[in-house]
């Protein structure tokens, strides 16, 4: 899809994958709302967009909260114009050190599906319809190879993914009609604090940067037509092309 | 006529009371039977408006209670704005005492939002334009946190925010839920679309029903503002090329449309509208409607005039007050056929 002049909302946008995303759709012209429960670092965020000449707004909430689905929907909406990309990037391991299964307690768990499951299908609910209706628009989810692969310890996390990458092909399969496209796409290890949280031992120099990922990601945004609906990508293996 | 008092889990089964201008009938049917009533070709207009969380509880000047209910976006972070006195949601709104009188220059306190006066109408006291002390992200953030959506009085209980948006709801300019909508989900829609129905959409920042101050309820509906995207302009072209016709879902989209068209055809872009349409209009875009169930004497009921002959809306609306059929907001709807062949 054309970027330029969109509007989109990507959620945990203060840090990681998520500000490196809103960074490099705001430089090829996205119009981008961007939330995330840290006003502080949200704002530092935003302002660095706009630094550069992007469009950024700070929307500090959280998309586990009920309440604030339809104020982050109405409030992007109101500041960028209709939502034609929405990507789903906030997420939460779980309590860390990661936990075997049985050892989790059952409210993290609810906890977990809360932020990296229930949350986005609220948003999702609220804003695909309008995407619908005018027979275009993105949903992307941020996975994880922790959907596909049983790792011992990351069971809340790898339920809650693979749940979600279930949710965007279903959705795809519903409003595929509607011309509403659904992606999920496993960005793979990347040196963030989420990834240090996950594992403390990891050598982080080793590791890409959220930035030249989000690269990756913004280029299967712009093809996003020619790839199947509700497919599940991995951006390591992503030739880049647009 | 009895108001649905709550929403209804079932919105395909709701009643649609159909009725047809050429043959002169009407007859009951239910919302889910829309598919086979339309005709491939056909075009539905929907207004993708959400709705905004529009009542704000506060303080006036002196600390007096008041409500204010935002009317419309003026310019960023100022709006239009309706001030109505002590009270709440289970008070019709002409039996809310009136609000302290305000001036230019006068604050009001919200939660965690406030504003500034900037002026008061000459066709009512209670008409004021209001700017907030926030603007951008912070000012609707804050909208969102201490607004509620306009209440009715006739609810069982106080609506939420969720409960007034259409299906395919986009920016937030309603400030009142495009209603006729309301019974569309998209089981609906998809099978409408599966039959060959074509939509478009309009954005129309549909405003309040009622203020219950006389002056200004005489004056509604004050000018409106619209958005029609340029492929709502090409739909309709090619819709009427074809031999479709134009179904506009309520009459803040019939009103969109036509206010758009004002010139003689169709034309994109965004505007103000203050058209009423009534008995005597002759539609130039819009062939059908699908709407509400509304009281005769309302004016949206004056709107299907345009459409229907006034014998034929005067039976039908007989029939379907003894029918049983609900009305306001959650009601049963009327699809009100074109009266062309075409």
């Amino acid at each position: 899809m054309e970027l330029k002049g969109k509007g989109a909302l990507v959620t945990g946008a203060s840090k990681g994958l998520g500000a490196a995303l809103a960074a490099e759709l705001a430089r090829v012209g996205a119009r981008i709302a961007l939330v995330a429960r840290g006003a502080g670092e949200l704002s530092r965020v935003a302002a660095e967009i706009r630094a550069t000449g992007g469009e950024a707004h700070a929307l500090p909430a959280n998309v586990a909260d009920k309440r604030a689905a339809h104020a982050i929907a109405g409030s992007a909406a109101a500041l960028v114009g209709p939502i034609e990309l929405l990507i789903h990037n906030a997420s939460t391991l779980g309590p860390v050190p990661l936990r075997l299964l049985l050892d989790t307690d059952c409210e993290d768990l609810d906890h977990v599906l809360e932020v990296n499951l229930v949350g986005p299908f609220r948003l999702t609910k609220i804003v695909a319809g309008a995407m619908a209706l005018r027979g275009s628009g993105l949903v992307l989810h941020v996975s994880s190879d922790a959907a596909v692969a049983a790792y011992p310890r990351w069971g809340a996390y790898g339920v809650s993914k693979a749940a979600q990458d279930h949710l965007s092909r279903i959705l795809a399969a519903e409003l595929s009609p509607a011309g509403v496209r659904f992606l999920s796409v496993d960005p793979g290890e990347m040196d963030t604090e989420m990834h240090a949280a996950a594992m403390p031992d990891a050598d982080r120099a080793a590791l890409p940067a959220p930035a030249a990922v989000a690269r990756r990601i913004a280029s299967m945004i712009r093809q996003a037509e020619r790839i199947e609906n509700g497919a599940r990508l991995e951006a390591g293996s992503w030739k880049e092309a647009g | 006529m009895i108001p649905a008092r709550w929403p209804r889990e079932d919105a395909a089964s709701e009643r649609l009371l159909v009725v047809d201008p050429r043959a002169e009938t009407f007859r009951d049917a239910r919302i889910g039977e829309l598919p086979f009533l339309l005709r491939p070709d056909d075009l539905l207009v929907l207004n993708d408006a959400a709705t905004l969380p529009a009542s704000l509880a506060g303080r006036g000047p002196r600390g007096e209670p008041i409500e204010a209910r935002l009317l419309g976006e003026l310019a960023s972070g100022t709006f239009r704005a309706v001030l109505l006195g002590p009270g709440d949601w289970r008070q019709r709104t002409e039996d809310r005492a009136a609000p302290a009188r305000v001036e230019a220059g006068d604050r009001l306190a919200f939660a965690g939002l406030s504003a500034t006066v900037e002026r008061v109408s000459r066709i009512s006291l209670r008409l004021i334009e209001l700017r907030f002390d926030r603007s951008g992200a912070d000012f609707w953030l804050a909208l969102y946190r201490a607004g509620r959506p306009v209440q009715y009085a006739y609810t069982s209980r106080p609506i939420e925010l969720w409960q007034v948006q259409v299906a395919y709801a986009s920016r937030p300019w309603a400030v009142e839920m495009p209603s006729a909508g309301r019974p569309l989900r998209w089981d609906l829609l998809l099978a409408l679309r599966a039959r060959g129905t074509r939509f478009a959409r309009v954005t129309h920042a549909a405003g309040l029903s009622s203020t219950g101050d006389a002056a200004l309820d005489a004056a509604l509906p004050l000018p409106e503002r619209f958005e029609i995207p340029p492929g709502t302009v090409e739909a309709v072209a090619s819709a009427h090329r074809a031999g479709g016709r134009v179904i506009a879902v309520g009459t803040s989209v019939a009103r969109a449309l036509e206010g758009a068209a004002q010139g003689g055809a169709l034309i994109e872009g965004t505007g103000e509208t203050d058209l009423v349409i009534g008995p005597g209009y002759r539609p130039r875009v819009v062939d059908g409607l699908l709407t509400g169930t509304h009281e005769p004497s309302a004016s949206h009921f004056a709107l299907l005039h345009a459409f229907a002959p006034a014998a034929l809306l005067a039976r039908a609306s007989e029939h379907a007050e003894r029918a049983g059929y609900l009305t306001h907001e959650f009601g049963d709807s009327w699809l009100v056929l074109p009266r062309s062949t075409a």
